[in-house]
């Protein structure tokens, strides 16, 4: 029993495809600021709407065919409501991991279903093979997609700490990804020349690239992982435009170039923040203990410590103070008690003013959706070079789960790792508070000169319970 | 799906070429209105780029429609598991970025 009695014309269902592709457009532009970002959101919802009840209108299904999506969404939303429901915010960057993967297996599946499908999929030949075209364009969705899949569950694990976050770098891995590379590009033109009839050559290029997923993001360490998540975002794009080609689909296309672009501008954006090139961060093998080795003469300088009474009148008599926080406020779980301690400052009437460098968190813009988690209003929280110029005339710097992105090796010390890299001038400040754990060096594995200067003062402590212990002594 | 037919200039131009022209206007449009996107909401743009991109869903859709209607048995399946994780990603990326929108508050004057 075929629905078909209601389907659309093909030229009404491309129409309402554009809708849900402008749709998404809006979506994305409503993120220019926070005010209108919750109605783009709603217009993305609408937007996929659409199209989920154009395409069921289009394909007419029969019962079965009902049943099984029917079923398949309501499974899968109820369990992405769920998790979206429970998720804590300082797990968001594994999280979107773990949903590019699932973007990129369902490229890879769609990809295998047309092939499987031909005629359905309307992408055969009067002799009855495949087109060539779209061939290529199956073979660079389902790979693109299994080079996402593969390549986000390896960020998930490096991310949710399953595995460690220090590149683990294979013997000859250049060779081993360029070999895999070649072998995709030599399946897909055996695959094309003989028409799509040897179905061995669609899983062997799904498995390649599957291996190469792994391969690539492996010897990428912990602190690339805001730049490798934001190429997975951007990848799992490209892999939906690949297929909208073979769908002949508007919404899928236009989406498909709208993600590609948006994850590549993040990882442009990542990349210049920690002035790496984006090569050099797909390489992989930085961020390891290759520099741990260097500081050890260095330990034994003279650093100012304080306590949290000394932090307490310091800024209790500030009229200026620029908080710094980073990576390792949200390790210790501290946002919370950071905003306690901001409220009780401006009781006394201190200006406070954050402060986030664009890698503080381990994706972009992770640092800010953790502070307004914490009830701090967003327009209190500054990026780099809009508060930069503000350390000179500021009291203290209240630095906090962060370090390299205060390092002014990044300026002074060309041979430093971290040379050229965009720093928050935190030395600039009349007096710099660091709260840190222990002396050791930071994710980069790099010494910091800044404490052991005059206008520093360490707090060596757990930073929640050292900012416990301000707020009780202000 | 169905083929149309645009001419230009009295010649038939291919319905990929067509698309094609779609997709590098898509691109150009993507990169005017990511730059536009706040730094503080890159978290957020992240959640609901990844959400859209699940409009692959689509074609899931057609392949369990193939499927089920004389197809070949791994479309259906492939299709019923792909509309499964597409709608655990789409559910759970509106939701999630929901949720931190709702979050984002101005100071109290």
């Amino acid at each position: 029993m075929s629905l078909s009695s209601f389907a659309l014309s093909a030229n009404l269902a491309a129409v309402l495809y554009t809708v849900s592709a402008v749709l998404f457009i809006l979506a994305l532009r409503g993120l220019s600021s926070p005010e209108t970002s919750r109605r783009g959101n709603t217009y993305g919802m609408i937007g996929i709407a659409i199209a989920i009840f154009t395409t069921i209108l289009v394909a007419g299904f029969g019962g079965t065919g009902l049943l099984l999506i029917g079923g398949g969404m309501a499974l899968g939303g109820i369990v992405g409501a769920i998790i979206a429901k429970k998720i804590p915010m300082t797990d968001m960057p594994q999280l979107i991991a773990a949903f590019h993967s699932l973007v990129g297996l369902a490229a890879v599946l769609v990809a295998l279903a047309a092939f499987f499908s031909p005629d359905s999929f309307g992408i055969l030949n009067a002799d009855g093979l495949m087109k060539g075209g779209s061939l290529l364009e199956l073979s660079l969705g389902a790979g693109i997609g299994a080079i996402t899949f593969s390549g986000s569950l390896i960020a998930f694990a490096k991310l949710n700490g399953n595995m460690s976050g220090s590149p683990i770098l294979l013997p000859a891995r250049h060779v081993i990804n360029i070999l895999l590379g070649v072998a995709f590009f030599f399946l897909v033109g055996l695959m094309m020349s003989t028409g799509g009839t040897e179905p061995w050559m669609m899983w062997a290029v799904i498995a390649v690239t599957l291996v190469l997923g792994f391969t690539l993001i492996i010897p990428i360490g912990g602190a690339d992982m805001p730049v490798v998540v934001s190429m997975l975002n951007s990848y799992s794009g490209w892999a939906a435009a690949a297929l909208g080609f073979t769908l002949g689909n508007l919404a899928l296309i236009i989406t498909g170039a709208l993600v590609g672009s948006s994850g590549a501008i993040l990882s442009y954006i990542m990349c210049k923040a920690m002035n790496r090139s984006f090569i050099s961060v797909i390489l992989g093998g930085f961020g390891g203990d290759a520099a741990s080795a260097a500081d050890g003469d260095k330990e034994q300088r003279p650093v100012k410590r304080g306590s949290a009474e000394d932090a307490a009148f310091i800024m209790k008599n500030a009229s200026k103070v620029i908080i710094v926080p980073g990576y390792g406020l949200a390790v210790a779980q501290a946002q919370h008690a950071i905003r306690e301690m901001v409220d009780k400052l401006k009781e006394e009437g201190v200006d406070v003013s954050y402060a986030i460098h664009p890698v503080a968190g381990r994706m972009p813009g992770h640092m800010n959706v953790l502070l307004a988690e914490a009830n701090v209003p967003y327009d209190e929280v500054f990026e780099l070079e809009d508060i930069n110029s503000e350390f000179s005339n500021t009291d203290v710097a209240f630095v906090i789960g962060a370090n390299d992105v205060t390092n002014p090796a990044a300026k002074t010390d060309p041979t430093s790792p971290i040379a050229g890299m965009p720093i928050l001038d935190v030395d600039k400040a009349a007096t710099v508070l660091f709260v840190k754990r222990s002396l050791s060096p930071g994710y980069a594995g790099i010494d910091n000169d800044l404490f052991y200067r005059d206008n520093t003062m360490m707090l060596l402590s757990d930073a929640k319970k050292m900012v416990e212990e301000i707020i009780k002594a202000l | 799906m169905s083929a149309m037919i645009i001419m230009a200039g009295g010649v038939a131009v291919s319905p990929l070429v067509f698309q094609l022209a779609i997709f590098v206007l898509a691109i150009f449009v993507g990169y005017y209105v990511v730059w536009s996107v706040t730094p503080a909401l890159h978290t957020p743009l992240m959640a609901v780029t990844n959400a859209i991109s699940s409009v692959i869903i689509v074609g899931a859709l057609v392949a369990v429609a193939a499927g089920t209607q004389g197809g070949s048995s791994i479309s259906t399946w492939a299709g019923f598991a792909a509309v499964s994780l597409c709608a655990v990603n789409i559910f759970g990326g509106f939701l999630v970025t929901q949720r931190m929108l709702a979050m984002y508050k101005k100071r109290e004057r």
